[in-house]
């Protein structure tokens, strides 16, 4: 008796392991997000880390600091009021989608481009950033645009699920691309030689070239790339929330400090046109 | 899991390509390697003795993701260009190769040593001696624990991943972040992953059990 | 040279040594749940009870042959959808041990094997049930044998833990990663500094572990 009723907890662990596995399990994010949210006082948002005026770990206090960072603690200011907090758990290209359907994290504001085949699992708010993609090469390189990477034995560098890694392998079919798991190792795969060029959007590369005075940004952009703050499918209430944070900060001029402290002083940006 | 598998099958089929070249390549060569540092442990010289526990005991207590990145980020950037795969297959490779090197060791050192004895006194020198009489038999012994040396090699290649390296892991994570179906990808790629492993770690089981 | 000064300026090792805190903090915590959950599943699977060994067994041996990386993947992008969402250490915590506690399992096993049948015989003939005897005597004696084989298994469970880097767990080499890529200078000093912690760590537990078996044989 015993002994049976051990094998049947195991079959039915077996069988609920099997069931995670394939994917089979509800999701999670069936709740009101708002709601809970509003409940706790917290919002909870994936940023980047690694990704310098929008999401860096900056060594000295071990804060994330960034465009992107200040844009969820204004958000967050504006829903859930003056004492409303932003919680941030860092994320990579790779990782904030899973995280998000996941309901580890309540949204994204993570340099994510809006696109059609990202709209089919999560929702965008209206875009909130307006970047492109281009190109980082050394100083000194041959490369002016895209153009030129088109040819075979080319490499380029990117990040895995990165938007610019789909959008370049359309631009230049012929260049072979590298996909590195974030930006901070992409960068110094550029630096070691192992691509030509680092391709991903004009604010990120611009971060990267005030950092490492080796490098510049080349051949303009030659995509749009407005980035959204993303949350799950159905989460209407905060979309909406999150739209009415968004044109508030850009009516009371909020906004356009934001793009000030963090574009304000990067050479070869003209942050100007960024302002709404 | 099938529609990954239609849409994606020549991604993943490079993937297995290239983790069992790895894989492979990296078995090779630190079963030589590997070996080298076994007998010069059991050699008489007290350098030889003192520069492989000093590889070994290096390589045995350093992620391999540390060794692996060391040899695409930093070997470039001031030696010679190395790829990803190269470099993941050489960081497997050094890995590897101290673990292998103990196993190697344990097996020479089950050999009766009067068959070193024996075969120096019928006018061998230790070099012949080593590679006719004692490696072969300590081979044998050993070829259980190297065939889950490989299993652990086909695992670890996964290392390549971070270096884009076009391994099945590799593949795996691109094949997720384009269809955003993370599950599924990575079942997929797990399942690959087992059809190479789980036959091997079984038939090893069974070597062992039949030597034992 | 100037830049080795500078890399290790006190704000730079401070955050490598926080980095280096969260690798000891997941590597104990996970030693300490796989050493129970292996012990565990090492009993259950030498014991043959009847459905459920075979059952655990090809378990074991289905986790034993995945890649690491991807019982991580499957804890942190997984097991969400089971209602149960472990941040990142949390998950971490938990694939290493799900992981480590199979290859400990193994290892335990053929441990419990090794020790003479006669010594289970005698400690049931002088009125031990199954479970006393193999709790107080058998396995004090295999746990004795299999030091070494376990503490090199520790020792792997601590390097493993660098992997997590892929779902940003912020361990020592993830931070070592964040410094030298705000910095490529730094880029040699950070990997020496890899180098010398997790060798640090992982032979000092080595040097450790000769001791105790020494001491104990």
């Amino acid at each position: 008796m015993k002994k049976q009723f051990r094998l049947a907890t195991l079959l039915v662990a077996l069988g609920a392991l099997m069931l995670t596995l394939s994917g089979c399990g509800k999701s999670l994010s069936q709740q009101d997000v708002l709601q809970n949210d509003r409940k706790a006082n917290t919002i909870t948002w994936g940023v980047k880390a690694d990704t310098k005026l929008f999401g860096l770990m900056d060594v000295r206090d071990n804060q994330i600091k960034g465009f992107d960072v200040d844009m969820a603690k204004h958000i967050t200011r504006h829903i859930l009021g003056k004492k409303g907090k932003a919680k941030f758990i860092q994320v990579t290209s790779q990782s904030r989608i899973p995280l998000l359907k996941n309901g580890n994290i309540d949204a994204i504001i993570a340099t994510m481009t809006i696109t059609p085949q990202r709209e089919k699992v999560v929702s965008f708010s209206n875009s909130y950033f307006d970047a492109g993609q281009s190109l980082l090469v050394p100083n000194g390189s041959k490369i002016k645009n895209v153009s030129d990477l088109n040819k075979s034995g080319t490499t380029v560098l990117g990040v895995v699920g990165a938007n610019s890694v789909q959008n370049i392998k359309k631009f230049a079919p012929k260049a072979r691309v590298l996909e590195l798991q974030d930006y901070a190792q992409a960068l110094t795969s550029l630096k070691a030689g192992q691509g030509v060029a680092l391709t991903t959007d004009n604010g990120i590369l611009y971060g990267m070239a005030v950092q490492n005075p080796g490098f510049k940004v080349v051949g303009g952009t030659f995509t749009r790339e407005p980035y959204g703050v993303a949350v799950n499918k159905g989460q209407k209430p905060f979309t909406n929330e999150v739209n009415k944070a968004i044109k508030e900060m850009e009516a009371d001029g909020e906004y356009n400090q934001l793009i000030k402290k963090w574009f304000g002083n990067v050479p070869g940006f003209n942050y100007k046109e960024l302002e709404r | 899991m099938i529609t990954i598998l239609s849409d994606h099958w020549q991604e993943l089929l490079t993937g297995l390509g290239w983790t069992l070249l790895s894989s492979v390549l990296a078995l090779i060569f630190s079963l030589i390697i590997g070996s080298l540092f076994a007998i010069m442990e059991v050699t008489e010289s007290k350098v030889a003795r003192t520069i492989a526990r000093i590889y070994i005991e290096i390589f045995r207590n350093i992620p391999l993701l540390v060794i692996t990145s060391f040899f695409y980020l930093v070997i470039p950037m001031y030696v010679v260009k190395v790829n990803g795969f190269t470099a993941g297959t050489i960081g497997l490779t050094i890995y590897t190769s101290a673990f292998i090197a103990e196993t190697v060791r344990s097996g020479i050192q089950s050999v009766d040593p009067g068959q070193m004895e024996g075969a120096r006194a019928n006018g061998l020198t230790f070099w012949q001696a080593m590679s006719n009489v004692i490696l072969p038999q300590a081979f044998r012994l050993v070829i259980p624990p190297l065939g889950n040396q490989f299993v652990n090699l086909v695992k670890n290649s996964s290392v390549l991943a971070f270096v884009a390296g076009f391994d099945l892991m590799y593949q795996a994570n691109n094949i997720a972040s384009i269809t955003f179906d993370t599950i599924n990808s990575y079942m997929v790629v797990g399942v690959l992953y087992l059809i190479i492993t789980m036959p091997i770690s079984y038939y090893m089981r069974y070597l062992e059990k039949r030597l034992a | 040279m100037k830049s080795f000064i500078d890399a290790y300026s006190w704000i730079n090792l401070r955050y490598l040594l926080e980095g280096l805190w969260i690798t000891v903090e997941v590597s104990v915590a996970s030693v300490i749940l796989s050493f129970i959950l292996g012990s565990f599943l090492g009993i259950i699977r030498y014991t043959k009870i009847k459905y459920v060994s075979a059952i655990v067994g090809f378990i074991i041996d289905l986790i034993r042959n995945l890649p690491l990386l991807l019982i991580i993947f499957f804890t942190y992008f997984g097991l969400p959808n089971f209602g149960f969402k472990p941040e990142i250490i949390p998950a971490t915590i938990l694939a290493m041990t799900i992981f480590e506690s199979t290859m400990l399992a193994e290892i335990i096993r053929s441990g419990i094997q090794a020790v003479p049948n006669g010594q289970m015989e005698g400690a049931r003939a002088n009125g031990l049930t199954y479970w006393q005897a193999m709790f107080q005597i058998i396995l004090p004696q295999a746990y004795k044998k299999m030091i070494p084989a376990l503490v090199s298994q520790f020792i792997s469970l601590i390097k493993d833990t660098s992997l997590a880097t892929i779902i940003v767990l912020p361990d020592l080499t993830y931070h070592a990663q964040i410094i030298y890529g705000q910095n490529a200078n730094y880029i040699i000093p950070m990997f020496l500094a890899l180098a010398v912690m997790y060798f640090i760590v992982c032979y000092g537990l080595s040097v450790l572990a000769n001791y105790i078996d020494r001491r104990l044989a």
